[in-house]
């Protein structure tokens, strides 16, 4: 497995002394990380720990209270016109899904590039019918959500995010709602994904994924940072207790 | 609602419940008296003139009854078919609702000559009407939806206020005010204009709480799923989150359009010849009252029942879009 092909050392996402606070609760505190083009990095953590909220703040689902976050060379504000142009340039997939029920998979996947890309019908057609190939599930295309199994939906909605040609995909907990003999085939499909150069944001307890696709790993604890590392130092060697703690929790089952 | 697959035997199929049944039914028509009714009369050759067949003629004619009745019951649960056998039930008490109808004595003669009009001109108004401010109460619904859910400041006030207002004051009298309050400004407005005014603000504040119930109950994974895309504002409401609220606003919206049929007829108070008018117009003149609310009242049950056809349709065509 290659992952060590020289990447170029651009920062798509650069997050400086960024805090985070729900009312009174200091949910992110001093948040520092740079992620370069193509690089891929997992955040672990317990629950709790800020993880989505953190990768909730990058296409600014979530708003900060303090310091930067810049995303694609825009730094994302109270005020800023473009959110949806940054948006559409990020690339989502939540633990839940988020398909729209009404629309069937090829409506959900041309919605993108129509409506916010301007794409016209057929083009955005054919790029839906690429994606569907690309998760292995062209054959669904006129099916509704509901008729799909969870793993399939999943890479749907990872398919969804791809038509939109993102520079960077943010995954949260993709594989925590789905039945243990499905986490296979979405893991798959992100690490085939990971392979063909995307960048790639991934929260996850998925160690397996973690080890073999991750550049960096970072371990979040009470809104923190504590540790980030490259994957075989981190599992190998980690540095702090708590990393050491959450780690023998996680690898035990 | 979902149903049990195991079901309870039928109460109808027990003999204990069936004498119960019968015995109710016997001890109601021994109160109230049927020996003058339909099946008195009938029973005279047996009996004798009802009015002196006594506490006997009373009883038998109630004996009579009761079995029918039960009779009856126990015939239309036989029935196999659900549909047929509701079918059976609305047809029974249909007759019945018409058989009251027909002891008022009325003059069909009298009916006949003025049910033309009625529908022409009083169904027809009633219906343009309503359909005219279920439209516009909509508009305003969704607007007002938006306003009350919205952190601006204005918008919120505006549309707390529109809707406090304007559920909060009889439609009687909005559409008195209405009428007579903008003459008072100088712009003088005709009845029906004013009626459809009335009408689709009252209704748009009932419906504005309609349609925000309706949009709260979408999942907020689908406002983040839309604005991870890139989706603005009023795209995610127009293609994702009103969609999906339709099948949700329907039925009650069905509702507020029934209701609205009916409380047209308040706009009658101005002089618009809707079909209430003209039910107490055409009338007065003979003294033919009871004809005229009586057709008038079926016309409105007739109308109110092809709604519901209207909207079982719409429900049922959403259900499918949605289970599948
Ligand atoms: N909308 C909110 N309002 C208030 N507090 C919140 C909100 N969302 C999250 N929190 C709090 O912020 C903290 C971090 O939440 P977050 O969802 O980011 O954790 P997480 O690491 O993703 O956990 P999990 O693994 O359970 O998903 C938690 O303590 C949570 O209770
Ligand atoms: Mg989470």
């Amino acid at each position: 497995m290659s992952k060590t092909n020289q990447k170029v050392k651009e920062p798509i996402i650069s997050i400086k002394e960024m805090n985070k606070y729900y009312g009174d609760f200091h949910a992110l505190t001093n948040i520092d990380l740079e992620v370069n083009i193509g690089e891929r990095i997992v955040i672990c953590g317990p629950s709790g720990s800020g993880k989505s909220t953190l990768i909730r703040c990058l296409n600014r689902l979530e708003a900060h209270q303090s310091g930067s976050v810049i995303v694609n060379g825009v730094e994302l504000h109270q005020h800023m016109k473009d959110i949806d142009k940054v948006r559409s340039e990020v690339g989502m997939v939540f633990q839940h899904f988020n398909l729209f029920p009404h629309m069937t998979v090829l409506e959900n996947c041309t919605a993108g590039p129509m409506w916010v890309n301007k794409v016209p019908p057929v083009e955005a057609h054919e790029i839906a019918m690429k994606y569907l190939e690309r998760v292995n599930i062209p054959e669904q295309a006129d099916k509704y959500p509901a008729q799909l199994s969870g793993g399939q939906q999943q890479r749907v909605a990872i398919a969804r995010s791809l038509c939109m040609n993102p520079k960077v995909m943010l995954f949260d907990e993709p594989t925590s709602a789905l039945d243990p003999e499905m986490v296979a085939e979405v893991l798959d499909t992100m690490t085939d994904l990971a392979q063909s150069g995307m960048t790639m944001i991934v929260v996850t307890h998925e160690m397996g994924f973690a080890k073999q696709v991750a550049d960096r790993v970072i371990f979040m604890d009470e809104g923190k940072i504590i540790e980030a590392n490259e994957p075989i130092a981190f599992f190998e060697n980690p540095q702090s207790e708590r990393t050491k703690k959450f780690l023998s929790q996680v690898l035990v089952h | 609602m979902i149903k049990d697959t195991v079901t309870e035997d039928l109460l109808l199929r027990k003999p204990t419940f069936i004498a119960f049944l019968f015995a109710t039914v016997l001890v109601c028509f021994l109160i109230f008296d049927p020996s003058q009714s339909l099946i008195g009369h009938l029973l005279e050759p047996a009996l004798g003139d009802p009015d002196t067949s006594g506490l006997y003629g009373r009883f038998v004619t109630s004996f009579m009854l009761a079995v029918l009745m039960v009779l009856n019951l126990l015939a239309i649960s036989l029935i196999p078919n659900f549909r047929l056998q509701v079918i059976c039930v609305w047809i029974e008490l249909l007759i019945l609702f018409l058989s009251f109808f027909y002891s008022f004595d009325l003059s069909f003669e009298f009916i006949r000559s003025k049910i033309w009009f009625m529908v022409t001109q009083g169904i027809f108004t009633t219906l343009y009407v309503s359909a005219i401010s279920i439209v516009i109460a909509s508009f305003i619904a969704i607007i007002g939806a938006v306003a009350k859910m919205s952190s601006n400041g204005f918008a919120y006030a505006i549309a707390s206020f529109y809707t406090s207002f304007f559920r909060g004051l009889p439609l009687l009298m909005q559409v008195y005010l209405i009428y007579l309050g903008f003459p008072q400004i100088g712009y003088v407005i005709d009845a029906v204009p004013a009626g459809i005014i009335a009408l689709s603000l009252c209704y748009g504040a009932y419906m504005t709480e309609i349609f925000r119930a309706g949009i709260m109950s979408i999942d907020a994974g689908q406002w983040e799923g839309s604005r991870a895309l890139g989706f603005k504002f009023s795209l995610i409401m127009r293609k994702i989150i009103l969609p999906q609220s339709i099948p949700l606003i329907i039925p009650p919206t069905g509702n507020q359009f029934i209701a609205m049929l009916k409380d047209s007829s308040l706009v009658s108070v101005i002089g618009v010849w809707e079909l209430m008018f003209l039910a107490r117009t055409l009338g007065n003149k003979t003294f033919n009252h009871m004809e005229m609310l009586i057709t008038a009242a079926m016309l409105y049950w007739m109308m109110t029942m092809v709604l519901e056809l209207i909207q079982s349709r719409i429900e049922r065509k959403y259900q499918k879009r949605q289970s599948r």
